[in-house]
């Protein structure tokens, strides 16, 4: 089974609730879960989970390579770039490797012949072990790289469950590409929110993607207690289950401060996740 | 000669739009005469790669320089490419000003990006 845990909005707690989840399950699971940090602008779960990282891969795509005496600056590629990463200008056709997506569109229709594809990295994914026995793989985008899809595609590929070893997937804030990539093949999405109404904007949002690649939805609500009832009224309307409530709190505010994540803060959490885990389970069954 | 200007409306008495690569209309004027045409920019609704769009359609207008309130790091590669002079309007807030104010050589001829651009959203 394969866990996605997003949110809309950034700083809700995905990565608090993603670690919690996978600590609470790697005692009472075998093999114990693959947690994905798929977050590759920021990935920060490695803090809460201290995997050792034992492999590495560069990640990177083909972009065009022009070949100047071959080029008749026709404007074919330029006018087949859906991204307009190729620019004939004059007698000059450049490429702008940070546009490209790697499609390979210019090559295969130049008249002439003259591009051909060169790798261009963008990052890494790595995988390792945590003390806990949870198989543990991230992504990192390289600074000042934009394009975090192809790196959240790699890492999907490379870090692989076992046979029925349930998988955890840390999304990044949001709803644009990089988020659907991370919801999509996955058999459950729990959406993190808070009870204000930016947390319910964008949860608003968040439950749209999830319900347009037909992926079954639960919500945790954090910092519950602060705010308003706009989140509470919005899942009761719309029939999505409240998985988890977590107070608004100053020890958890401080242990998350300092590394730790719900289960260690307040360790009657394991329960409480291994809960919403048996939900899940029996929503999708 | 032809100058470009990035406006807000297709007219030569239009106020100018700062953005070069999402600007609404590119106006292309000589300044002498003052005879102009108003294209909308190919770029205004692109959804990633605005600066390169726009730098193209300007390299195929074969204007002599570009007028805008900022080049970001893809237009301004690509202008320089094309060999089209930049010129950021500064103050000027209509065509008519900053046409006057090329003319007279008040205008900052741009020889970096000035500004960061704006990924893709992917």
């Amino acid at each position: 089974m394969k866990i996605t845990i997003a949110s809309g909005k950034g700083g809700t707690g995905k990565t608090t609730i993603a670690t919690s989840l996978a600590l609470s399950l790697a005692a009472e699971l075998t093999p114990p879960p693959l947690f994905l940090d798929c977050d590759v602008e920021a990935p920060n779960a490695h803090l809460f989970l201290k995997p050792t990282f034992e492999q590495r891969q560069d990640v990177g795509i083909l972009i065009p390579r022009v070949d100047e005496a071959k080029c008749t600056h026709c404007g074919k590629c330029a006018e087949v770039c859906q991204y307009h990463a190729i620019a004939v200008l004059g007698t000059k056709t450049l490429v702008f490797p940070q546009l490209c997506h790697g499609c390979g569109s210019c090559t295969a229709l130049c008249p002439e012949h003259a591009i051909t594809e060169i790798p261009d990295v963008m990052g890494v994914v790595e995988r390792g072990v945590t003390p806990e026995g949870i198989s543990f793989a991230r992504g990192v985008l390289d600074v000042g790289e934009p394009m975090a899809v192809p790196v959240i595609r790699q890492l999907k590929k490379w870090a692989v469950p076992q046979p029925g070893q349930v998988v955890v997937r840390d999304a990044p804030p949001g709803t644009s590409c990089p988020v659907v990539k991370v919801m999509r093949g996955a058999d459950y999405v729990v959406l993190v929110t808070e009870p204000t109404p930016f947390g319910l904007h964008d949860l608003r949002l968040a439950v749209q993607v999830a319900r347009e690649l037909n992926i079954p939805v639960g919500v945790i609500i954090n910092r519950d207690g602060s705010g308003d009832a706009g989140v509470d009224e919005f899942c009761a309307a719309v029939g999505l289950p409240v998985l988890l409530r977590n107070p608004f709190e100053r020890a958890i505010a401080e242990g998350v401060a300092q590394g730790k994540n719900l289960v260690e803060i307040h360790p009657e959490y394991t329960a409480h996740f291994r809960q919403i885990f048996n939900q899940i389970t029996t929503a999708l069954s | 000669m032809k100058i470009i200007l990035t406006t807000t409306s297709p007219s030569i008495d239009s106020n100018l739009d700062s953005r070069f690569g999402r600007g609404v209309y590119f106006l292309v004027v000589d300044p002498d005469t003052l005879e102009w045409q108003a294209h909308p920019n190919p770029g205004a609704g692109a959804q990633g790669g605005a600066g390169t769009l726009a730098a193209q359609f300007v390299a195929n207008q074969h204007a002599e320089a570009v007028i805008s309130g900022d080049f970001g790091p893809n237009a301004y590669g690509a202008l320089q490419a094309a060999g089209v002079a930049m010129y950021l309007f500064g103050a000027s807030t209509t065509v008519r000003e900053a046409i006057e104010r090329f003319k007279a050589g008040q205008l900052e001829r741009v020889g970096a990006p000035t500004g960061q651009g704006h990924p893709p959203r992917v």
